[in-house]
């Protein structure tokens, strides 16, 4: 058996799969608080908080921290989503268990030091305004604002009057609330023996203790068709609409629909939008998550004065999928999600993470043996039933540039 | 883990890093062409060349390769520098004869003017893209300042223009003087039958005409220091990118200026990184060292907001002039080697990473080198090797960049 599971008593959740070709090992802490749990008028403070953890924690100073990482060959990283916190790292493996006791002085006793808090609030501003100099990013960013309900599109990043009105009691507080047992699941995959990972994460996080929080409800959806003046060569083009979740019986062949759409570079949109017309050079669409529901999005960026083109085109594309995908499409699919699992297996960073959100997903985790008989087992047919009965609902377009678009029909 | 190597009879190069413990491989044709190669009349084709190898030969066209590839669930893909053009692919070891195949046939593309025609478009589309960018499309700039008439200077990219009055005969004309099995070479690595391997080059590129591709390496320009300001009033950070002489990609200190590059400017934890990212002053700061045939640069590349851009520079030259005078320590040298152990044995389990070190390092150095061997030669740098190299290469001569709204350097 390559895949371990342990509950912790404190809620926290330890998933690992043994990879055995593999000299290395990696991880990776899903911290139930993201960008939806940041308060109204604190936009930002999620990562706020991401950012101010690492500085300094149990013994250690902000230096001597990432020295220690350094020393074990740690690649370590930390993202702010919707839903989580993420830390990870992968490394040799026998630096394995020392990487993770140095994360949970991180995770459990970080100083949250006062007089860093202007410097982490610089960061945070930078990032700000680093996206606003990434026109296609803060497009997407703005799409999922848009399209998902309220607070679950909120932007990690924040906004400027949440940043600035930051105070270090905010920070501890979200951290106090944010950063607990109940909901975390640490993945690891790679090189590892199990009992002595299992006690060792024990030793660690058992004396973990904070009183659970519930996950933000659903409010209202923004504008549906929107436009945010830019000044750029090209226009940005951002189109979402629902879809089914990971835990779905329907989940792979709405997932595959996808696919033929954008996968692969015979993938319809790449051909049409791309080979064909020469419209613009990135054209894409994909399935995102959330844990109770699914969304597609797509992107076109091409010049102003082609972007009605584009995206007439662009549209045309996805309401064509509706009239059906052809068994040579779905062999495709196939053969590039084959070959795509066993790359997976060769990289013990992506394995500790996929293995992490299936835990999240499902409450279970899924062997790459499922998942390619769950791929194997999709018939051009039951993915066009699935079409029959899912028409595109609740279509957003966002569009970011020098003017507008027209928007195409449906879209109120 | 075996090492292979087997030449064509027309000079074209084969070589392998063999290893039966994984489970996937890559291939890659490696040409030895890239902006260095242009002229000003055909700036920016060695790119668009790229682009138009996926576009079909006599017995394809672009749809049937990729739906070909898309068959055999291989993800094609490509990239040109300054240097070198690459087309490489992973893909499951069943299917190795039938993906070099495909890679041998497009590597003798039809050049169709009209596929020319439609391609020019995304060409165009991409420069645009980049020029929404500002951090993007900066290093060509700086190149070009830093370089000035070495052909280094070049642009991978091009511009509206250059590409917009670019003709498919150029284009030809490029392709028949640079592509010749003498100017590339074929790698794999992973799980690779090689006798197959050569067998399958043999038969789909052993045609190919043999022919000679020269290229000038000559040393770079003597310069001192320069500035320079590219305003771009839509650019909300400013860029700053400062350039300076390094060694070479064929010379042996080229690993103690990798570990130069990770000391100062790694993106965590490095001196930089404490002065500048820590403190929140800048949004982003790296120094890396980037190799050349014949030349190399030091490059340092920091975003901050405009008001910040004075403080940057001097916090930045201040780092520069604290080790040119005090040297490096011996911790900071050891986290660096470990740093750098650890990402080459965790890219050496993937043999889409590995197949870059050993084809990079095939074409720029000439020779193949184990994992085993790049590890020993980072763990020989010494502290003295460090500072050593920086009084030959010193900070103080460099070639200054901003790019963003500010009109002019403080």
């Amino acid at each position: 058996m390559s895949i371990h599971i342990h509950q912790f008593d404190n809620g926290m959740t330890l998933v690992a799969e043994e990879l055995r070709s593999l000299e290395s090992a990696a991880f990776c802490f899903l911290v139930p608080v993201g960008s939806a749990y940041d308060p109204p008028a604190r936009a930002g403070l999620t990562s706020f908080v991401c950012e101010m953890v690492q500085r300094g924690c149990g013994s250690m100073s902000s230096r001597q921290f990432l020295d220690a990482l350094e020393l074990l060959g740690v690649e370590g990283s930390e993202s702010v989503s919707l839903a989580h916190t993420t830390y990870g790292g992968a490394t040799l493996a026998d630096n394995l268990l020392p990487a993770l006791s140095i994360y949970a002085d991180l995770l459990l006793r970080p100083h949250l030091p006062p007089e860093q808090l202007e410097a982490g609030r610089l960061v945070s501003l930078q990032e700000l305004r680093g996206v606003e100099d990434e026109p296609a990013q803060k497009a997407m960013l703005e799409l999922r604002r848009r399209h998902y309900p309220a607070p679950w599109g909120q932007p990690s990043i924040g906004d400027v009057s949440g940043l600035q009105a930051t105070t270090i009691d905010d920070v501890r507080r979200q951290f106090a609330q944010g950063y607990r047992p109940g909901g975390t699941i640490l993945g690891v995959a790679g090189k590892f023996d199990w009992q002595a990972l299992k006690s060792h994460v024990g030793e660690l996080f058992s004396g973990w203790s904070v009183a659970d929080l519930p996950e933000p409800g659903y409010g209202p959806r923004g504008a549906t068709r929107d436009h945010i003046p830019f000044e750029s060569n090209q226009t940005h083009i951002c189109l979402a609409y629902d879809s089914v979740p990971l835990s779905d019986p329907d989940y792979f062949r709405a997932w595959g629909a996808v696919h033929v759409l954008s996968g692969g570079s015979s993938s319809r949109l790449f051909s049409e939008v791309r080979e064909k017309r020469g419209l613009c050079y990135t054209v894409y669409a994909q399935h995102r998550l959330l844990r109770d529901r699914g969304i597609v999005t797509c992107y076109a960026g091409t010049s102003a004065d082609r972007a009605q083109e584009t995206l007439d085109v662009t549209m045309a594309e996805i309401e064509r999928l509706y009239e059906g995908v052809e068994a040579d499409e779905l062999d495709r699919l196939q053969a590039r999600m084959k070959s795509g699992l066993l790359m997976q297996q060769e990289s013990s960073s992506s394995r500790s993470m996929s293995i992490a959100y299936d835990w999240y997903h499902l409450g279970r985790v899924r062997d790459l043996a499922e998942v390619s008989r769950c791929v194997e087992e999709l018939t051009p047919e039951s993915i066009n039933s699935y079409l029959v009965g899912h028409p595109i609902a609740n279509l957003t377009l966002l569009t970011l540039g020098p003017k507008p678009l027209e928007a195409p029909h449906g879209v109120s | 883990m075996e090492f292979r190597e087997h030449t064509l009879d027309n000079g074209l190069q084969i070589i392998a890093e063999c290893n039966d413990e994984v489970h996937t491989a890559a291939l890659g044709f490696f040409v030895r062409t890239g902006a260095r190669d242009e002229s000003d009349k055909i700036a920016g084709v060695s790119h668009f060349l790229e682009h138009m190898l996926f576009k079909g030969t006599p017995s394809r066209t672009a749809e049937d390769v990729n739906r070909e590839f898309d068959e055999l669930g291989a993800s094609p893909n490509a990239f040109t520098s300054q240097e070198l053009t690459v087309y490489h692919t992973p893909y499951l070891p069943e299917y190795q004869t039938r993906i070099l195949e495909i890679w041998a046939d497009c590597m003798r593309p039809s050049l169709r003017t009209e596929d020319f025609d439609v391609e020019k478009k995304v060409i165009v589309e991409e420069i645009r893209m980049y020029q929404d960018q500002p951090p993007y499309g900066a290093f060509d700039e700086i190149l070009q300042l830093h370089f000035r008439d070495h052909p280094l200077a070049r642009s991978v990219l091009g511009t509206v223009e250059s590409i917009t009055d670019l003709e498919v005969a150029d284009m030809r004309g490029y392709f028949e003087a640079r592509y010749c099995p003498s100017n590339i070479t074929l790698v794999g690595a992973g799980r690779i039958d090689f006798d197959s391997f050569t067998a399958a080059a043999a038969r789909t590129c052993g045609h190919w005409e043999a022919r000679e591709a020269p290229r000038e390496t000559p040393p770079p320009p003597a310069y001192g220091s320069s500035r320079h300001v590219d305003v771009k009033a839509t650019s909300t950070q400013e860029y700053l990118l400062m350039l300076s002489n390094a060694p070479a990609a064929d010379d042996p200190r080229r690993y103690t200026a990798k570990l130069i590059g990770a000391m100062l400017g790694d993106d965590s934890g490095s001196r930089l990184y404490w002065e500048l990212i820590d403190t929140g002053l800048a949004e982003f700061v790296s120094l890396g060292h980037e190799d050349y045939q014949g030349a190399g640069v030091f490059c340092t590349y920091a975003g901050c907001e405009p008001e910040a851009v004075s403080q940057t520079i001097e916090k930045i030259q201040a780092v520069f002039r604290e080790v040119e005078q005090n040297g490096f320590t011996q911790e900071e040298l050891d986290r660096a080697k470990s740093k750098a152990t650890s990402r080459l044995v965790l890219s050496s389990e993937r043999p889409r990473s590995r197949l870059f070190s050993v084809g990079g390092c095939w074409l720029q150095q000439g020779a193949y080198r184990t994992v085993k061997q790049e590890i020993d030669a980072f763990r020989a740098v010494t502290v003295e090797d460090a500072n050593q190299l920086l009084r030959e290469f010193p900070f103080t001569e460099t070639t200054m960049l901003a790019v963003g709204p500010l009109g002019e350097l403080p």
